[in-house]
This record gives C-alpha cells, structure tokens and sequence, in this order.
C-alpha cells in the first residue's frame, strides 16, 4: 500500500483524487437537477418521485454514503493543496498582471466553502426540515414552495447555484486534464463541454426559486 | 527614453528586501531590457553604489538564466520573450517599471534580482534522462520515430528552464517544467524504458523541493517564453497515474528510505 501513500502525498495524486470525486459529485448534481426540475410537471410527479426516492431503503443510504465519502475526499484533499500552494508562494509581487486565469479558476476556494456551508444549510433544510418553517416529510412540493417564499433564503441558494456554475466551468474542464483524459488541443473541447455544463446546472437550478418567486410555481 | 524603475533590492539571502525607485534616463529604444539595466547600473557604479545583481549569460533567448517579472508579467510584456530578447520599444517614454524576482519558495533570492533555481536541476537529475550505451551510435535512421512524435518531442525539448512558469504560476507550481521534461523524452522510444519510473521520482522531487501543485489556470503557458503547452501537464498527470497504477514503489526508484 505504500504506492497508496505515496500517490494521495503527491500534489498530481491529490488532484486526481479531486477530479474523481468531483466527477462523482457533478453526477450527482446533474441526476438531483434534473429530478427536481420535477417541479415543473407538477405536486404529483414531484412527490411521487420523492416518495420512491425515500422507498429504495438501503440503497439510499448507500447513495448517501458514496457521497458523503467523495465529499470528505474531495474536500481534505482542497484543503490540504491549498495548504502547499500557499506555502509554496509565501511572498507576493508587488505588481502582477494575470494573463490566463479566470474568474472561475480564481475561486475554486471559496466558491467551494461556500457551496460547502450551503450543503449544511440545505440539507437541513429540506432533508431534515430542521430549518424549514412548516416541514412535511412526504409533501416534498410543499416544502419547496413554502421554502422558496422567504426572499432571504431563495437569494441563499440563487448566490450558492452561481457559485456551483462557477466552480463547475473551471472544475469540469480542469478534471478531464488532471486525469490525463482529454486530447492535445489549443482550443480543448472539455473546456466548452464544461461552458455548457455549467450553463445547464446553474439555469436548472436556479430555474425553481425564480419560478415561485414568479409566481409560476405554487 | 526617460523612465522610472522600481526595483527589488535584497543583500543577501536572510535580509529582508524592498523596492527601491531609480530615475533611468536617457534610454535608447533600441536597448535590450538587459542593457538599459547594464546603463543603470553603470550609472549606479558612477555614484559609488551597489549595482543591481541580475542573472544573464548568452542574452540571445536560449539559456534561461535570464529572469525578471517585469511589470507584473514573467519576462515582460512581450509573448514568448525572454527579459534579453525585450526591446525597450516595448515601453513608451515616461513609464514607470516594476522590476521583481521570481517569488517562490523552492527559489530563494541569492542577491536582488537573482534566485538560486538549482531545484529545477534536482528535478531534472531525479529522472529527467535516458540511459543509452554511449560509444558509436547507430544511425540515425535505424529508429523510425513519426513526424508528429519527434515534433512533440521537440516543443517540449524547447524548455530552458528559465522558470517564468513557476514565476507565473499563483500557486508557484513546477508543473510547466517538469511535464516539458516528461514529456519531451516520454514522446520518444529512448524514453521508454525509465517511462514510469521518471514520472514517479521527478514528480517526488517537484513536490519535495516546495513547489505548488497544478490548478489550471493557465498562467505558466501564457509566460513560457519557449511557446510549451499546459497539454504537456496532462501528459505528465497521465504517466503518474499509469506508473502510480502499476504499484511502482516511487522509494525503490529514487532509492531514497
Ligand atoms: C463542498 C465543498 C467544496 C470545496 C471546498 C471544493 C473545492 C475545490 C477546489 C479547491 C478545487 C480545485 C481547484 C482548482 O483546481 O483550481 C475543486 C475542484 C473541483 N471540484 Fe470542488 N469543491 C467543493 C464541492 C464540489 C462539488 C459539490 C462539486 C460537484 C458538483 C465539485 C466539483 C469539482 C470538480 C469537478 C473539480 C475539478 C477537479 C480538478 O481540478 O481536477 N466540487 N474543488
Ligand atoms: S540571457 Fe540567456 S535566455 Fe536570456
């Protein structure tokens, strides 16, 4: 196992060890956007899919644990590379003029923290109900449509689904390359397949809070 | 050309360093960005002061000793340039310039303007060669390689090891540079045999000298004033993982404990 170490040590195996789980992580994000876009068809079909959802037992929790690993790994190994880049480049310049990275690529870090403490919040928010005003363990619709009444809140998840965008338009291309998976190119194909990517999970999302703060959902 | 520099200076190793304004006037268009510096430090000689220490040797764009965040871009603002192959008609009369050293930590700064960047070569000596019986060699054409392999090869052989990608790099990451090395001999049939084994170690030595990892920004491309591609990086995360793979202790290569 010492080839184990040795690879979760270095700074390329660490990073593939993020580009796995956030492979893992986009999966997930894309398959829980597009069931709840759910919403649209209506309180039925929404509910109904919550219902089996909550019915495959076992298999849920399994769900739930794979995720929650990919989430633990992906995060110590971010915290733990941000820790040897920053020690890497302890002076600053002066003066100094960025020519290639992005908005996205620049905030990785916090994006994530963010989407991290939003994780907490959501869960808690609608899983468990324990910051919902008037939870409901099988009416699923309800719970959204009461939730997204607080501007507050649906503000929250509005900055929070941004900030996955952003995350997802950098992380999604930069993964095919840490894995070594993409083909030689200038102009990379990865890096539009993760424009659209990123486009489509944001819209989707964020497309719910609007909807009911429109007045389309209720 | 009369123009304004700000430029870092540092005694020594473990004094702590600042920027220090000079007046530069009186400067031809027609200079390299390394002569102005050798004007201005004639200039300073004159007044019986400290010339600014600089690296530089064949001032012609191949060795790589010369360095200099200039303006807050590796190099200076010219794309694929190095500091000696800048002109000062880069530069518009009036301008103020900020000199810098490449910041990292795997570079400490010897003198002013100048870092000690013998981490690169212990990376190179980590793995960064062929093994290949010397005596009379066999001809040239015994070994057919394809076009496209020996151009690849020789996009990434173009590394100097100036170390703008490092310097470039927020994160202060030798990824540029390793994966040129890496790749340049892994395009190869010579540099079959220590294929995995040269991943494994220089990637061992990258991370032991201090240097950050890769996140993908792009900013080491943009400076390298050699024209490598970040496709390179991906080539070297893709022989790491394939060594890592095959369960090939990284110790009993390098030999360490
Ligand atoms: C919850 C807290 C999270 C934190 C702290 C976090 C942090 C980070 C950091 C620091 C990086 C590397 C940045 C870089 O290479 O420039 C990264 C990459 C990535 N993240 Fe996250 N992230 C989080 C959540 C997520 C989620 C929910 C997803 C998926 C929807 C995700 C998908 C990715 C992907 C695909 C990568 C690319 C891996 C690579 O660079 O090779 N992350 N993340
Ligand atoms: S002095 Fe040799 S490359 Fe600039």
């Amino acid at each position: 196992m010492r080839w184990l170490r040795a690879f979760w040590d270095s700074t390329v195996g660490k990073k593939a060890v993020m580009a796995v789980t956030g492979i893992l992580l986009v999966g997930f994000v894309v398959a829980h956007m597009l069931g709840n876009l759910q919403m649209f068809i209506g309180a039925d079909a929404m509910n109904r899919y919550a219902a089996f959802l909550k019915s495959t037992g076992e298999l849920l929790w399994v769900a739930r644990a794979g995720l929650l690993g990919a989430a633990v790994l992906h995060i110590t190994a971010a915290y733990q590379l941000t820790q040897m880049n920053r020690a890497a480049r302890t002076d600053a310049y002066a003066k100094r003029v960025p020519a290639a990275s992005t908005l996205a690529s620049r905030t990785m870090r916090w994006g994530g923290v963010l989407l991290l403490a939003f994780l907490v919040f959501h869960i808690g928010h609608f899983t468990t109900g324990t910051f919902h005003p008037a939870f409901s363990h099988t009416m699923v619709y309800g719970n959204v449509i009461l939730g997204f009444r607080s501007p507050v809140v649906s503000a929250f998840y509005l900055a929070a689904m941004a900030a996955l965008g952003l995350h997802l338009y950098h992380g999604a291309w930069a993964g095919f390359r840490t894995l070594g998976l993409a083909k030689r190119s200038s102009a990379p194909r990865e890096r539009r397949i993760a424009q659209g990517l990123a486009l489509i999970v944001w819209a989707g999302f964020s497309s719910i809070p609007v909807a009911v703060w429109l007045g389309i959902l209720n | 050309m009369h123009l304004t520099l700000h430029v870092w200076r540092q005694a020594s190793p473990d004094q702590p360093g600042r920027l220090v304004e000079y007046a530069a006037p009186d400067i031809s268009p027609d200079m390299s960005f390394l002569e102005m510096l050798d004007v201005v430090n004639e200039r300073l000689i004159q007044r019986g002061e400290e010339p600014v220490a600089f690296d530089h040797d064949c001032r012609e764009g191949i060795c790589g000793s010369c360095g200099l965040m200039i303006n807050g871009s590796a190099h200076g603002p010219m794309k694929l340039t190095t500091a000696c192959q800048l002109h000062m008609r880069s530069f518009k009369d009036g301008d103020a310039i900020w000199i810098e050293p490449w910041r990292a930590k795997a570079f400490p700064v010897v003198k002013d303007l100048v870092v000690d960047r013998s981490a690169f070569d212990r990376i190179i000596q980590a793995g960064g060669y062929i093994s290949a019986a010397t005596g009379t060699p066999q001809d040239a054409n015994a070994l057919p390689i394809p076009k496209p392999d020996a151009d690849w090869a020789m996009d990434n052989a173009a590394c100097i090891g100036c170390g703008a990608c490092v310097a470039a790099c927020p994160n202060a990451s030798a990824s540029l540079f390793t994966a040129a090395k890496v790749t340049h001999l892994g395009a190869l049939p010579q540099g079959q045999p220590e294929r995995e084994r040269r991943a494994l170690a220089m990637v061992a030595q990258m991370d032991e000298e201090g240097f950050g990892g890769c996140t993908l920004h792009g900013e080491c491309q943009e400076a390298c004033p050699k024209g490598i591609s970040i496709d390179a990086i991906m080539q070297l995360n893709r022989d790491y993982i394939r060594a890592s793979a095959t369960k090939v202790e990284v110790a009993e290569w390098t030999g360490a404990a």
